[in-house]
C-alpha cells in the first residue's frame, strides 16, 4: 500500500511543469555527458580558436591596426579585438554541428528517440538547443580562460556580463544550424556547411575586422556584413565581455532566434514539415 | 465505440506517399489489449513508415491511429505516453553507460530520477543486464543491446510496445531470447505488441498477424484462421503465395 502510494506520487505529474524540467534537464545533462565523453570533440573544439589566437592574431598584429572603438577605450591588441569574434565562432560551430549532428548519419536514432517523447514537439527542440548552447557556454569559458594567460584581460565583471550574451548568440546560431539541417538537403556533410556557411559568416562580419574597415574597402561587402546576423552575435559578446550591453545587436539577436526557431519548428512539424515528404530521417529502409 | 476502446493499437484506413511513391495504401489493422501481433512483410513492404506513423514521426494525412484509444494526431502526449518502441536501427548512445542511457530516457517522459533509475534496475534485471548498468553501452553485444533497448522502452510502464525488426543482425540464440522475453512480457504483463518482421519463424499460428506487401494489407488475422481460410499448409506457403515470393521477390 505504501510502496503503491509512493509510485503514484512519484509519477504523478510526470507530464506537468515538474515533468517538463526534470526533461529538459535530462536533456541538457546528457548532451554536457556526450560532450564530456568525446575527448576528440572536446579538444577539436579547444584547439581551433586557439589557433586563431595564437597564430593567425600574432601573425596580423602587426598589419592589422586597430584604433580605439566602442566597446575599448584604448588601443587594443589584435589579439583583443579578435577574441569576442573567435568566441563567436566557438558557438557558430558548435551550433552548425550540434544541429546537423542530429539529423544526419550518426544521430538519427537519437533524433527518433528524443521525437517518440511525450512531451510537445517545439519543447523537445528547444531543450535541445538549449543542450548545446550549455556546451558551447562550457567550451567559451575554458577559452577565455586560457586567452587570459595571452593577455586577453576583460575586466572580471565582463566574465558574468558576457554569460546572458552567450545564451541569446548560442540559441541564434543553433536554431540557424536547426533550420538549416531540416532545409536545405544538398549539405548533407560537413565540409558543406563548413564552405557555404560557416566561413562566408565568419568572415563577413565583424568578427576579424571592425566593419568600418570592411567599408574602406568595399561598401557592398560591409553591407553584406551589416546584414550578417553573426556580425551581431559577435558585437553582443564584445560588448558584453567589457560589461556593456550593445542594445541594437540584442534586438536583432532576438529577432533572429524568434524567426529562426519558428522556421525550425514549422520545418519539424510531423504535417507540414519536411521530414514527412523526403522520407523521414534514417529513411524507410 | 466500443471495440476501440479495448483495442491497444487502432489503424483505420491509413496511406502515406512519399513524393510519388505511395507507400502505404489504406492500412487498416487493430491489435485487442493484451495480446501479441506479428507485422509480416518483406523489406520494403511498407513497416517502417507504419512505424513512423504511430509514433507520430510524421502526421497520417487520410485515417486515423489510436493507441489505447487515444488518437495520435490529435492527442499525441496522451497517445505517446502509453507507446514503447524499439526502432530497428540501434538507438542508444554508445558513449554513455547503460544506466545513463535509461535515465535519460526516463527524463524524456518526466519521471524524477531517483524513481527512473529504481525502475532502470528492475527493467534491466528482468532482461538480466542489471550487472553491466555502469558498463558503457559500447562494451555490450549486439544482442544485450536489443535487451536494453526492450528494457528501455519499458520504462515508463506503457501499454503498448512496438518493436521494428528487433532480431535483426542477431545470432540465433540472441532471437530466441529476445523472442521469449517480449512473449513473457505479453503472457505476465498483459503488454500489446507490435512486432514488425520479415521471419516467418518467428510468428506462431496462434498469434495475430497482419502480412503486408507493397504497402497494402494482404491478410489479417489469427494466423491458423488466415492458413485455414487460404487452404494452406503453413503461414509460409500463404505468405509466399500472396506475395508472389518465389517469382524473384526473396527478401
Amino acid at each position: 500500500m505504501t510502496a503503491q502510494i509512493a509510485k503514484t506520487s512519484a509519477t504523478a505529474g510526470r507530464y506537468g511543469i515538474v515533468g517538463y524540467w526534470r526533461c529538459l534537464v535530462g536533456i541538457v545533462w546528457r548532451e554536457a555527458l556526450r560532450f564530456l565523453q568525446q575527448r576528440g570533440r572536446f579538444i577539436a573544439a579547444l584547439v581551433r580558436p586557439l589557433v586563431w589566437l595564437f597564430i593567425f592574431a600574432a601573425g596580423f598584429r602587426s598589419v592589422l591596426g586597430v584604433s580605439i572603438i566602442e566597446p575599448y577605450e584604448t588601443y587594443v591588441l589584435y589579439e583583443v579585438y579578435i577574441t569576442p569574434g573567435l568566441v563567436g565562432m566557438i558557438q557558430l560551430f558548435n551550433g552548425m554541428q550540434s544541429s546537423l549532428a542530429m539529423v544526419y548519419d550518426r544521430e538519427m536514432g537519437t533524433m527518433r528517440t528524443l521525437l517518440v517523447s511525450p512531451f510537445p514537439r517545439w519543447f523537445l527542440l528547444s531543450a535541445k538547443l538549449l543542450a548545446g548552447v550549455v556546451v558551447s557556454i562550457a567550451q567559451v569559458y575554458v577559452f577565455l580562460a586560457i586567452a587570459w594567460f595571452w593577455e586577453v584581460e576583460p575586466p572580471l565583471i565582463g566574465y558574468l556580463t558576457i554569460l546572458p550574451a552567450l545564451i541569446l548568440s548560442g540559441l541564434m546560431l543553433g536554431s540557424l544550424g536547426l533550420l538549416l539541417s531540416s532545409v536545405i538537403r544538398q549539405l548533407e556533410n560537413f565540409a558543406g556547411i563548413m564552405n557555404f556557411v560557416i566561413f562566408p559568416m565568419f568572415f563577413m562580419s565583424s568578427a576579424l575586422y571592425p566593419l568600418w574597415r570592411m567599408k574602406e574597402s568595399s561598401p557592398l561587402l560591409h553591407d553584406l556584413c551589416a546584414f550578417n546576423p553573426f556580425t551581431y552575435a559577435v558585437e553582443l559578446i564584445r560588448f558584453a565581455l567589457y560589461g556593456q550591453l550593445n542594445g541594437y545587436a540584442a534586438l536583432v539577436a532576438v529577432a533572429c532566434t524568434i524567426g529562426f526557431m519558428a522556421l525550425a519548428v514549422f520545418a519539424y512539424n510531423p504535417s507540414k514539415g519536411l521530414i514527412a515528404r523526403r522520407g523521414g530521417p534514417g529513411g524507410a529502409a | 465505440m466500443n471495440t476501440e476502446a479495448l483495442c491497444a493499437l487502432n489503424v483505420n484506413g491509413v496511406s502515406h506517399n512519399y513524393g510519388q511513391r505511395r507507400a502505404l495504401d489504406d492500412v487498416s489493422l487493430s491489435i485487442p489489449a493484451g495480446a501479441f501481433c506479428g507485422l509480416l512483410g518483406l523489406n520494403g513492404a511498407g513497416k517502417t513508415t507504419l512505424f513512423s506513423l504511430i509514433t507520430r514521426l510524421f502526421d497520417n494525412t487520410s485515417g486515423h491511429v489510436k493507441v489505447m484509444g487515444h488518437d495520435v494526431r490529435r492527442a499525441p502526449k496522451l497517445a505517446l505516453q502509453q507507446l514503447g518502441v524499439v526502432f530497428q536501427s540501434r538507438t542508444l548512445d554508445p558513449d554513455l553507460s547503460v544506466m545513463q542511457n535509461m535515465t535519460y530516457h526516463a527524463a524524456l517522459h518526466g519521471l524524477p530520477h531517483r524513481f527512473a533509475r529504481e525502475r532502470a534496475m528492475a527493467e534491466l534485471q528482468r532482461v538480466s543486464l542489471d550487472d553491466r548498468a555502469g558498463e558503457k553501452v559500447r562494451a555490450l553485444s549486439g544482442g544485450q543491446m536489443r535487451r536494453v533497448e526492450i528494457a528501455r522502452a519499458l520504462l515508463h510502464q506503457p501499454k503498448l510496445l512496438l518493436l521494428d525488426e528487433p532480431t535483426v543482425g542477431l545470432d540465433v540464440g540472441a532471437r530466441r531470447d529476445i523472442i521469449e522475453h517480449v512473449r513473457q512480457l505479453v503472457g505476465d504483463d498483459g503488454l500489446s505488441v507490435l512486432w514488425a518482421t520479415h521471419l516467418i519463424e518467428e510468428i506462431s499460428e496462434q498469434d495475430r498477424v497482419v502480412i503486408l506487401h507493397h504497402g497494402r494489407v494482404l491478410a489479417a488475422g489469427i494466423g491458423s484462421d488466415i492458413i485455414a481460410m487460404h487452404k494452406a499448409r503453413d503461414l509460409k506457403s500463404v505468405f509466399n503465395t500472396l506475395a508472389g515470393v518465389g517469382v524473384g521477390e526473396a527478401a
